[in-house]
Formats: structure tokens, sequence, C-alpha cells
């Protein structure tokens, strides 16, 4: 009997892997179920347990079992170590991922699982405080603060209860290594927030998952069952999200949890002095906790050896869109844009040329492929005008309508804001309008050679009342005076909003919605109808 | 549904904490939490009617009214978008004779946006009740089509 290896990742149920794990269970084979791999140009994958080791085969469908068994498919990959895809990565926060039962105790401990855990239990508090300091971990939920001094003002502060929190809301487009991690090796986050919970002293610990992974959730819930023995006195729970992108900024994460709407704290005070239930609390990223346990078991040196200038480790970078190779791809910081578009996610999956590709998920800005030299770490992107933020990139062909995407971005920041401040609340609303008026103008200027396009925006002002005195003019200030939509002024209204929603907006949704729109307009003004006028006086 | 949150309430306490989980468990047993509902819920944990209809309206995932029978959850985020999901969006309320955002007038299929589910490399993806679709075209479009009539 073949022992056969599927993944049970969403991912690759969602290009049909329960109906190929079916058909393998039903011709008798032993169907072990597996995290992903991470390579998604490759699944449904079945790797079979053979002489030589596991060969994958893959793309495959349920039709194909007789000639995977068999070895004469196609289809035909060899082991999965010598694909290029993933013989260039560093995988170690996601060493276990698509090889182990997400599940299996056995094959976790086998694997080198809760050896960081038994290392931080053998030393104090502060001696784990100190390795995760060595090791340069910073946030890898995307703003880059160092892990190891979040956990030091926590371990410091005086009181009875604390908590871990583990952020796993992932609400940025282009992302899944949270998701992957979860669904795939579980215990690597578990063991994570244990030695989190032993390093500054917490009893407690949640781990906030947004309702969009179901799959997440119930295999996170049945892993904190099966482990609940190991990390003892330590206690887990799952509490899952209701929809609210704005609820993976921690202290909107930090209400939700309390039951509350989910609407972002002023701050200070710091959640880590006064967070959870006004508790000092260690909010932390799926992806900063799942690489303490390699931190702790290898060694602060051995992570911080990879890196980049002050980015050390890996970092878990996404490649999704419109790319060929699209997947998880592991490695140190410093590894260029384009390395990772081009050589590693093999351009476009529509064979086109790229044109754009968003890093860092919804708030993160538009890249040329003229920046592609950029080496991937956190200062080399702010310094840019843009963030890694969770390292998802999305890929972008030339049929990209960047004004699109800029209205997109304001249309998403409108949807989901959790009201709080106005220029993110009602700015963003405004911001689609002026996109809007901007596409309109755009339209008809490749149209119509016009005249400077004037229009009305509401019901015009009644030009008698004007001169009525201050006091009228308040009370009719609302109705509005002919708005110059010419593609100039409406660009002008729409850099002046993006700089109010900047400087005026309490978390990143409203803070950093102009990231895309303004990299959208500066490196694609074309898009935005600008270049339109200098064509037409060249005629 | 008293009895319902008399028995979740024993089982999990009555601190505030426990309104989204509690929430979720209601919605999960009725489809959707029933305004008539609120005054209930807001006894049992000790909170004001109005905060608790105040979350409620808050989170997208709550829903007010009865959900179609299927519920397609289609999504609109950008790295969806860059594998031609406008297109789909489009065609996916055309097909299913609703648009996005709305329940069919015969409470047969609801068509609902979401923001990415973690499937990126894979797209345009959905959410067909609750299973997972990957590289939506104008076939699988139409597969969910039938899938829903039924």
């Amino acid at each position: 009997m073949s022992r056969v290896f599927i993944s049970r990742d969403m991912a690759s149920v969602a290009l049909g892997a329960d109906e190929v794990a079916r058909a393998f269970a039903d011709a008798g084979c032993a169907v072990v179920r597996t995290g992903s791999r991470g390579l998604f140009s490759i699944e449904p994958l079945v790797e079979v347990e053979m002489d030589e080791g596991r060969i994958g085969f893959g793309p495959v469908g349920p039709d194909d079992v007789a000639a995977v068994l068999d070895g004469s498919h196609a289809a035909r990959l060899g082991k999965m170590e010598d694909l290029p895809f993933f013989a260039g990565q560093q995988r170690f926060t996601f060493a276990r991922c698509g090889v182990i039962d997400p599940l299996s105790l056995d094959d976790y401990a086998v694997l080198g699982g809760w050896v960081g855990l038994e290392v931080a239990r053998a030393q104090a508090p502060q001696k784990v405080v100190d390795a995760v300091k060595a090791s340069g971990l910073r946030g890898r939920g995307g703003a880059g603060f160092p892990t190891g001094i979040k956990w030091q003002t926590v371990l410091d502060a005086p009181a009875g209860d604390k908590y871990i929190v583990c952020n796993a809301d992932e609400g940025d487009s282009g992302t899944f290594a949270d998701r992957m991690l979860m669904e795939g090796d579980p215990y690597c986050l578990i063991e994570g927030m244990a030695i989190a919970a032993h390093a500054v002293g917490a009893g407690y610990g949640y781990i906030y998952i947004r309702s969009e992974y179901p799959y997440c959730i119930a295999t996170m819930r049945a892993a904190i069952e099966a482990s609940a023995h190991i990390v003892a006195p330590f206690v887990l729970e799952v509490r899952e999200g209701a929809g609210a992108y704005v609820c993976g900024e921690e202290t909107a994460l930090l209400d939700s949890i309390e039951g509350k709407r989910g609407q972002v704290r002023a701050k200070p005070p710091l959640p880590a002095l006064k967070g959870l239930f006004g508790q000092p609390t260690v909010i932390n990223n799926v992806l900063s906790l799942a690489a303490v346990p390699f931190i702790l078991a290898e060694g602060a040196e051995a992570y911080a050896a990879v890196g980049f200038g002050r980015s050390r480790g890996t970092m878990p970078v996404q490649l999704a869109g419109n790319v060929r190779h699209g997947g998880l791809y592991e490695i140190g910081f410093g590894i260029t844009l384009g390395e990772l578009v081009h050589d590693i996610g093999g351009g476009t999956a529509s064979g086109r040329p790229v044109r754009a590709v968003q890093v860092g998920g919804p708030l993160g800005a538009y890249f040329p492929p003229s920046m592609f030299h950029l080496p991937f770490d956190y200062e080399a992107f702010a310094q840019a005008g843009g963030l890694i933020g969770h390292a998802g990139i999305t890929v972008f062909d030339d049929s990209v309508d960047m004004a699109h995407m800029a209205r997109f971005a304001m249309e998403f920041c409108a949807a989901e804001s959790c009201g709080k401040c106005t220029p993110c609340r009602i700015g963003s609303t405004r911001g689609v309008e002026i996109m809007d008026r901007i596409i309109g103008a755009r339209e008809s200027a490749s149209s119509v050679r016009a005249e400077p396009v004037e229009a009305h925006a509401g019901p015009s002002t009644d030009s008698g009342r004007t001169g009525e005195g201050y006091l009228n003019r308040a009370l009719y200030s609302r109705a509005p005076d002919r708005i110059n939509v010419s593609i100039e002024a409406q660009t002008n209204l729409l850099r002046d909003l993006a700089d109010t929603m900047k400087y005026g907006s309490l978390c990143a949704l409203g803070g950093f919605t102009p990231y895309p729109v303004l990299s959208a307009l500066d490196y694609f003004p074309e898009d935005f109808g600008a270049d339109a006028p200098v064509k037409e006086a060249a005629e | 549904m008293e009895e319902f949150i008399g028995a979740w309430t024993a089982r999990h306490g009555t601190t505030r904490d426990g309104l989204l989980p509690l929430l979720h468990a209601m919605q999960e047993e009725g489809g959707y939490i029933d305004d008539a509902w609120v005054p209930a819920i807001a006894k049992a944990l000790n909170l004001s009617r109005a905060d608790v209809h105040g979350v409620i309206t808050f989170y997208h995932d709550f829903r007010r009214t009865p959900p179609g029978r299927h519920v397609v959850k289609l999504c609109r985020a950008e790295s969806c978008q860059a594998r031609g999901g406008a297109a789909i969006e489009q065609a996916a309320a055309q097909r299913l004779g609703v648009a996005m955002g709305a329940v069919r007038a015969d409470g047969q299929v609801a068509l609902e946006p979401v923001y990415c589910l973690g499937l990126c490399a894979v797209g345009p993806n959905a959410l067909v009740d609750g299973r997972p679709v990957a590289r939506i075209d104008a076939a699988a479009l139409e597969r969910i089509a039938l899938e829903v009539a039924a």
C-alpha cells in the first residue's frame, strides 16, 4: 500500500485537492493530508513515498491516480527539495509546512518541535527576551518594531495578569503566509506563543483569526486541544473575527476581543503596558511568534546571521496576483524585488509584461519595474516611499488601469474605516468621487478635444444670494461652487486629501491609504490622463 | 432564542468579551441576528441594547436579515483584481441575477463581497456556501450557478 501526501491547505482544496485525496484513498492508498509546500502552480500536488524518497507530481486531477502510482504521469516533478523554487529558499519558519501532518504531535516532535520551548523553560525569562533581542527579529506584521524590546516592556510591567495575543487577522490582499502556517504547522505558532508566555509571565493567550479563514480556525482549535498538556499551565483560545479589516490594527483587535466595536484606541498607552482588559499584553503577528521557536532552538546568532542591514533573519515572501509561480518563498532579507517577481515568480501568469507590483498589501505602494532593483528590506522600502508590510507582492500586467486601482484603494478605506477619524471615514468617500471625476475627465479628453471641462457637482447656487452678507454665505456654504473638473485641479485636490489622510489619521488604514493612491499617480500619471494635454499640444 | 442564549452563557459565562462569540453562535444557529433578539442578548451580558446593536452593525459578518439559501462570497481585493476579478464580478452578478451585496428576490442566492480569502495566487476566488473555489472563469461560474440553483 502506497503512502501519499496531499495538501489540505485551503488553496489546495480550492484547486480540488479533496477530490484528488478521495480518489487516492479509493485506490487503496494511505493518504496523509499535509499543509501546502507553497507553490500553487503545482497544486493539487501529490507526493508518493518511493524508495528514492517523496516524489512529487502536480498538478494532479482525480483521474490521474494510476499514472501517478506507476510513476508514468507526465507531471512528475521529482523531489520537492530539488525544485528550483524550493532549493533557493531559507525555510526557518516554514521548515515543516507541507512536509508533516499539521495535527500530528509525533510529526512535529520528530522534526524538532518543542525544542525551543524546552530551551526557553530551562532559562530565566530575561534570558529568553535577550535571545529574541539578539536575533534582531522585528515585527513581521508590517511595522517592523523590534520584538524583543516589545517583550521587555511587558516583562518589566508590574501586573498580576498578562496576555499573549496573536494577530492572525491577515486582512491584506496578497498575503497568505499566516494562513499557510496556521493550516500547515499550527504547533509552531502555539510553541512560539508558549515561549512568549514564559518570557513575559503571561498565563493566557488569544489567537484572533479572521472569519474569512475557516480552515485556520478549525485547525488551530484542534491543535490547541491536542497540545494543551504540553503548553500547560499556559492556556490558549481562538477568537473569530467578524469581517472587519481594521481589526488587524492592534488596539482595534483588543477591543474586538473585549466584545466591542473594533475601533482604534489612542496610543499611548501602549498595549504592552495597558492592553487586553487593561493589562500588559504582547501583541505579535503570526509570523513573528512562529519565528521564535527557531530562534530559541537554533540560537539567536543562527537567525541573525541571515538578512540585510537592520533587517535580520528571513521573511516569508508571498507572490500573488497575476504571477506565473505564485506562492510562498521564505528567504533572508536583501533579495531584490525584480528577482522575486521575475526569477522566482516567473513573470505574469497571463504572459503579458509586468506593469506594476503592489508590495505590503492594500496600504502598500505600487511600484513600476524601474524600481525592481530595490532590496527587500524595511529601510530600503520606507526610503522609496513604500513599505514591505507583511511581504505580500501582488503582480499586475499591462492591462491594469492604475486610476481604477487608486479609486479602489479609496473605496476599500471607506468600506473598512472604523469611523473614528474624519479624513479616513469621510475623506475616503470624497477620494472615490475625485477619482470618478478624474476617470471621467480622462475618458472625455481621449474622445473629444474639448475646452477645459467644467461641470456642476450639484444644484447651482443662486448668484443673487451671494451679496446678502456673511450669515447667508455661511448658511448656504454647502451649496457647491462650480467644480473645476480639469484633471490638474482634481489631482491637486487628490494630493491635498492624501496629505490630510496621512497626517490626520490615528492608524495606518487612513494614514497609509495615500501610499497606493499617490504611488499610482506618481509612477503611472498617464492613467490619470496627465499626459493627454501634452500629447494634444504636440499635434 | 432565549433558551439558546441561556445555554450558551451557562457554558461560556456572562462577561462582555463573550459578545462576539455569542453573536457568531447565534448566527450559526439562526442564519442571522434578528433585531428582536437584541434585548435578550443585552440582558444576558449586562449591556445596553444600543451597545449590542452597535456591535452587530459595526461588523460586516453579522446579518440582520435572513441570508439567501446559498451564499456566494466573491473576492473583490487587489490580487483577484489582478487576475480579472472585476470582469468575473460583473459576470457573476449577471449570471446569478443579483447585484453585489444583495439577496436575490426569490431568496435563493446572495452575492456578497469579501476582501481577500488568502488564496491570492490562484484567483479570482470565492467561497460558495463555505467551500473555497479558485481560478474562477466563465466555466467555473456556470458550475457555481448550477450549484446554487438547486
